[in-house]
């Protein structure tokens, strides 16, 4: 029974070739940077798609609120995924 | 240089990445998590890659009109002269990455030299190989420091793994009448020259792990002269059931 | 691969009319629908249920093909299956990174998958008993797979689109391959032949009934329709596969096991498309709710992957927790 802690998902961005921009291209778990930078080059450049790598783990992304309005005086940042998953909830409030 | 010689250094080379191919594309949709589904067959199909253009290139020096499917396929057990290690049972994940790691940072510093062989053909595919070898050692190598070094159970399963595989390790660096011609040659490099380089690797990743390199082991041996353990039969079994079944077909 | 009719889900949403006709507008411009976008909670519970689903079906889908990656009758056929089932698992992987963005964990999807409270495509329930299913199942399981991915590549969720695009790149070198050995044993001795004929037989119904029930019989099909998450009606599907798929096996010279078989010059507004024989539906129930030939052995292998795998993962947390209290110290001790 591994999971009070799961395996934490990577965002993967892969710039094509130099001049060009990294662009997101999906996901993937891995325990740490380095897994996660070998699973990104087999899953995502398996056929040569890629030159240089970025992981980067999901829950440290930080995104702008869809919903915000230009008139908006209190930007709000947010996860990138919004759904409850992804916001950690401490042990002691138990199950939310 | 004769023929012959070379053939059977290139038939070996073949046999030892065939089979460990094999072996590791047995474990294609049953992996721990999906994403080793994806990084153990492109380790496989590198493997099985580099052995078809070694049985391509030994056909050809045989000059016998055969294909890389009639030596892959087609020969008796004691005809296939790959190293043991290679054709025993996967075993736990643990297991397949140890023998992995062995076996590639062998074959980086193989590759490594024979880029300069004095057969042209042979360097160029040594050229290419070393670059995979050196993917197939920075993935297994990871595993085995994170196996070693994770829970109480991974470090018993590495160290069992490396037990089991301390008596394959001899035959990596045998030498014989074949290996020593060809040594002359210059067509392959003296394994015993890659051995200090080999251990050093491996010692700096068993640090990592946790794990102490075995030292004493009764080296088996037999495979370089077709003399296998009971597993290769049913690996054979597998491997050459359609071409034996359905003889002389096109597929 | 694909995900038959969306067995079993439930498109009911709790959001205002207001909300709902808003968010209406937007699929009907075309618009994509992001991750962090408010959205009604049928449109997410039904993509959730449906990208799992066929991710799931990438999954179980490895297993009927891997079967002969040890037997493959030459080096050239045994790189291309073993690279084939390869990218099924990097399409599963793919799906399941879309589903991700919608809050469901991939372990989460998992358990749902070995519990059976999640479905996966029935065609591979199937079993593969000669190296000729290896041409069949490219051929015509891709093939019907082929058909449903294109339209999802213009799915109104941006994740899962943008996955299809991804899949679809990879799938054409799929159907060739297997269309490739199925010329190679057509067009080969009389017994390579007879074995691309069994498995024709085999294969050609199972396919078929990939695209789900009948649209008559489809429930919750127009509301995936509307919120343009299914693109085209099973039977439309169907057909359009079954049009493109009898010239190729006219081709192969085997002979479709449907009797029923006929052009039909008025079909498709006067195009022309074949008429078929009816589809024995008991058979997909039957095998849907558990009773084909390998259900049983699909899900026990990715039990036994799963269990066999934990103290892997396990250990792999395991360094990664030391590694970054160690890391933590590093730092503190550098301040």
């Amino acid at each position: 029974m591994s999971d009070q802690n799961e395996i934490p998902l990577w965002e993967v961005f892969i710039r094509p070739r130099n001049g060009l921009a990294h662009r997101h291209c999906g996901s993937l778990h891995a325990v740490d940077a380095t897994m996660a930078l070998n699973a990104a080059r087999d899953v995502y450049t398996r056929r040569g798609e890629g030159q240089s790598v970025w992981v980067v783990p999901s829950a440290q992304i930080t995104a702008s609120d869809p919903l915000e309005k230009g008139e908006n005086f209190e930007p709000s940042e947010t996860k990138i995924y919004r759904h409850p998953t992804f916001y950690e909830v401490p042990e002691e409030v138990g199950h939310m | 240089m004769t023929s012959p010689v070379l053939f059977e250094t290139l038939l070996r080379l073949a046999d030892d990445h065939l089979i460990l191919g094999h072996r590791l594309s047995e474990w294609c949709g049953h992996a721990p998590m999906l994403e080793e589904d994806l990084a153990m067959p492109n380790i496989a199909l590198d493997l099985i890659g580099q052995s078809r253009a070694l049985y391509a290139y030994a056909a050809e020096v045989e000059g016998k009109g055969q294909s890389e499917d009639d030596l892959a396929f087609l020969r008796l057990e004691k005809d296939y002269h790959n190293i043991l290690m290679v054709e025993r049972p996967n075993g736990d994940f643990g297991h397949t990455m140890l023998r992995q790691f062995l076996f590639s940072s062998f074959m980086a510093l193989f590759w490594d030299r024979a880029q300069n062989s004095t057969d042209e053909t042979l360097a160029g595919i040594a050229g290419k190989a070393i670059k995979e070898s050196l993917y197939h050692i920075r993935h297994s190598a990871e595993w085995v420091i994170r196996l070693g070094d994770g829970t109480d159970e991974s470090h018993n399963r590495m160290v069992a793994a490396n037990t089991a595989l301390a008596p394959y390790i001899g035959e990596l660096f045998e030498t014989d009448d074949v290996t020593n011609t060809a040594i002359a040659s210059g067509i392959i490099p003296r394994a015993s020259d890659l051995r200090s380089a080999w251990e050093t690797q491996v010692q700096t990743v068993f640090e990592q792990a946790t794990l102490t390199p075995t030292l004493d082991h009764l080296a088996q041996t037999g495979g370089r002269i077709g003399e296998h353990t009971e597993d290769m039969g049913f690996l054979l079994a597998q491997l050459q059931f359609m071409q034996r079944t359905y003889p002389n077909m096109t597929w | 691969m694909y995900s038959q009719g969306l067995i079993g889900a439930d498109s009911s949403s709790e959001e205002t009319p207001e909300f709902l006709a808003k968010f209406q507008e937007r699929i009907d411009r075309e618009e994509k629908i992001e991750p962090n976008d408010p959205m009604p909670s049928g449109y997410r519970k039904t993509l959730v249920r449906q990208i799992g689903q066929h991710a799931h079906s990438e999954i179980v889908g490895m297993l009927p093909e891997g079967n002969w990656i040890t037997r493959a009758p030459t080096l050239r056929r045994k790189v291309a299956l073993l690279a084939k089932v390869q990218d099924e698992g990097g399409h599963g992987l793919y799906l399941y990174s879309a589903a991700e963005t919608l809050g469901v964990t991939r372990k989460k999807m998992t358990e749902e998958l070995l519990s059976g409270k999640a479905k996966y495509s029935s065609i591979f329930n199937y079993p593969t008993p000669t190296w000729a299913d290896m041409g069949a199942i490219g051929w015509l399981v891709d093939g019907a797979a082929i058909m449903n991915q294109i339209p999802l590549c213009r799915c109104s969720f941006g994740p899962y689109a943008r996955a299809m695009v991804r899949v679809c790149k990879e799938e054409s070198f799929h159907q060739r391959q297997g269309y490739e050995i199925m010329v190679s044993l057509a067009h080969g001795t009389p017994e390579q032949k007879e074995m691309a004929q069994d498995a024709l037989n085999r294969w050609w119904w199972p396919s078929i009934m990939m695209f789900g029930p009948h649209d008559t019989d489809s429930t919750n099909s127009d509301q995936s329709m509307a919120w343009k998450i299914k693109r085209f009606t099973n039977d439309e599907l169907r057909q359009k596969f079954i049009d493109a798929t009898i010239p190729q096996a006219e081709y192969l010279g085997l002979t479709v096991p449907d009797p029923d078989l006929k052009w039909n010059p008025d079909k498709n507004d006067c195009k022309g498309g074949y008429d078929f024989g009816p589809i024995d539906w008991d058979e997909f129930w039957t095998v849907v709710k558990g009773g084909g030939k390998m259900n049983v052995d699909r899900i026990t292998a990715r039990q036994k992957a799963w269990d066999d795998g934990e103290w892997v993962r396990d250990a792999a947390l395991a360094h990664a927790k030391k590694q970054s209290k160690i890391n933590a110290k590093t730092t503190l001790a550098a301040e």
